[in-house]
């Protein structure tokens, strides 16, 4: 009787079959997520979409991992995966690392769909302060996990002032940030976490991925979604949407130069480099920040040379 | 000739009111304490012009309304009615309306584009922990400028005209001396080249000194580049040296208005007359 019992739960949950979720699966939804829950997140995402840039407030679960480590990304992706979805999940470029592994392994066992480390193969990829550097298809969504999504927070710290001047698009304060900068040091010294204008009307935090990674947000061709479970915002670039990064015409934006420097392992004199030191012998080389770009290009599989993003450094 | 800026009936009111609050209030009551409801009536149906290049000041003493007149006018508050055109402003926007019923969005780039204020305090006026550059590039940078060596040429520039030393540009106003502070406000307000400047109180809790080397500025300002002002103040000595025309206001309204000579030799209401001989 319990056997059978079993065997209709299954046939109605068809993801939970054969997963590692299979006997608790019974005390959750497909997903993890509540139907309600799903619903009120994709139609945020509807809205954030409708308004790129915009920051929509959305009612943050409480998820089986603390706030600030990826709630939010994990969220948005538990919403949006079907089936026959393939995830990956990186963090700061790696597949391997602890918190990239231990979500990917979650959502595998909430759901039973394919993993991956190929960017290629993925149609859903769950990214903290990293984009990857083979170019993403209109097939794919790119889900930022987000720790401050406020850019104006810098320079304002009342949230009603900064909504009021999202609504009235009165970004003086950030340009008069990056002025004094100019004026203090010469030049920007913001690093990650670069100020963007979205479609000419709303500031944008980026999260922190490196300024390298600015360029690939420009026009698209597909979907970014950003989601702080913290702070209970979401935001979205959709395909083919202007971003540019806040810039003086004789200050222009710059990417994080590596000229001369090359990945250890792989070669590619293209790609957002990390830098490693060597205890032993207080040495130091660079390698790729994205580690599945790197074992592609180490099997020569991967592309010759990665595209650099924006043209000239 | 048409006025630069007008305001008609422009009336402010603090608390919950009632319907008797305009009634029972004012100069002929003597109050702008609404006796039934407790709330303020700050300015009542206050209206006026402002033409090209003209000085108009506004007297009064403390609480009679001047400073809200100024506050409303430069968008910090919402009246609860009145009506407020500028001609600068009108060919831009549809209709040349009214600018009260405009968006704030909209209010903000008047304000940026044809106003500048200075106020009685700089820390109202200043960032203090921005550089004196800063202060003014920020005007600048909210009408567009995008170019960090244009603007700084153009606030050395103003900065030069206003007599702070170019060597302190860099520095924050609040290592400014009062005096000091106070040109660098004027500057900021000067910076996009306003077509109307309001200045509340600007040499008030200044010394005497310095009070006088601050309004030389302000007319031979006035005197190059023929910007129209609005001088808010209660000193009858200001009025005098900036003014051509001036409004006399108690409890909110408008009790006298006419040439600031005339007014200060030849008061015709018995406040002012009371104010003008109580000057030290």
């Amino acid at each position: 009787m319990k056997a059978l019992r079993a065997q209709v739960r299954d046939a109605l949950r068809p993801g939970l079959r054969g997963s590692a979720f299979e006997g608790a699966g019974a005390r959750y939804s497909w997903a993890f997520l509540d139907e309600s829950a799903k619903r009120e997140i994709r139609r945020r995402m509807l809205k954030a979409i409708a308004i790129p840039g915009c920051q929509v407030p959305f009612g943050s679960r409480e998820m089986p991992i603390a706030r600030g480590w990826g709630t939010g990304g994990l969220q948005l992706t538990l919403a949006l995966i079907g089936p026959g979805d393939v995830l990956k999940v990186i963090d700061q470029g790696s597949d391997d690392s602890v918190n990239a592994v231990n979500i990917k392994k979650f959502v595998q066992r909430v759901t039973g769909v394919a993993v991956t480390t190929d960017t290629r193969r993925a149609t859903l990829i769950q990214t903290r302060h990293r984009i990857p550097e083979e170019r993403l298809d209109s097939g794919q969504v790119l889900i930022f996990q987000v720790p401050i999504p406020e850019p104006l927070r810098l320079v304002e710290p009342s949230e009603r002032e900064t909504r009021r001047m999202h609504a009235e698009a009165d970004y003086s304060r950030m340009w008069l940030y990056l002025y004094e900068d100019i004026v203090r040091y010469g030049e920007i010294t913001v690093g990650a976490r670069y100020p963007v204008m979205v479609n000419g009307r709303y500031l944008m935090d980026p999260s922190p991925i490196p300024r390298w990674d600015l360029p690939r947000l420009d026009r698209a061709e597909n979907l970014f979604l950003f989601c702080a479970g913290r702070e209970k915002r979401i935001y979205a670039v959709p395909p083919h949407t202007a971003v540019e990064p806040l810039s003086f015409e004789d200050f222009a934006f710059r990417v994080e130069d590596f000229a001369g420097r090359r990945c250890r392992r792989c070669g590619s004199s293209a790609s957002y480099l990390d830098e490693v030191l060597d205890d032993a012998t207080g040495g130091r080389s660079w390698v790729c920040s994205d580690t599945s770009f790197c074992e592609k290009r180490r099997r020569g599989a991967g592309p010759a040379e990665g595209e650099r993003p924006g043209g000239a450094a | 000739m048409t006025p630069l800026l007008s305001v008609r009936g422009l009336t402010q009111r603090y608390g919950t009111g009632c319907s008797a609050c305009l009634e029972l209030t004012g100069s002929r009551r003597e109050t702008n304490r609404c006796p039934r409801c407790g709330a303020i009536v700050a300015c009542r149906q206050v209206s006026f012009d402002l033409f090209p290049g003209e000085v108009l000041g506004i007297v009064g003493e403390s609480g009679s309304g001047k400073s809200t007149v100024v506050r409303l006018l430069h968008f910090d508050e919402e009246p609860w009615a009145g009506e407020y055109r500028l001609a600068a402003a009108s060919a831009a926007d549809a209709g040349g309306g009214n600018l009260f019923a405009l968006s704030p969005f909209a209010r903000r780039r008047i304000r940026n584009e044809h106003m500048g204020i200075v106020y009685q305090h700089p820390r109202l006026g200043l960032r203090m922990k921005v550089s004196a550059g800063g202060n003014i590039a920020e005007r600048l940078l909210m009408a567009g400028w995008r170019h960090v060596g244009r603007i700084r040429e153009r606030a050395s520039a103003l900065l030069q005209q206003t007599e702070v030393p170019l060597s302190r540009m860099d520095e924050p106003p609040r290592n400014f001396s009062g005096g000091m502070q106070q040109r660098v406000q004027i500057a900021k307000a000067l910076s996009t080249r306003p077509a109307v400047l309001l200045l509340d109180e600007v040499t008030t809790g200044l010394d005497v000194s310095v009070q006088a080397k601050v309004l030389d500025l302000i007319r031979s300002l006035q005197r190059e580049l023929g910007i129209a002002m609005l001088v808010v103040s209660h000193d009858l000595g200001v009025i005098r040296l900036l003014t051509t025309r001036t409004i006399v206001m108690r409890y909110g309204e408008i009790i006298e208005e006419g040439l600031s000579d005339q007014i200060l030799e030849d008061p015709q209401q018995p406040y002012t007359q009371l104010l003008v001989n109580s000057v030290l």
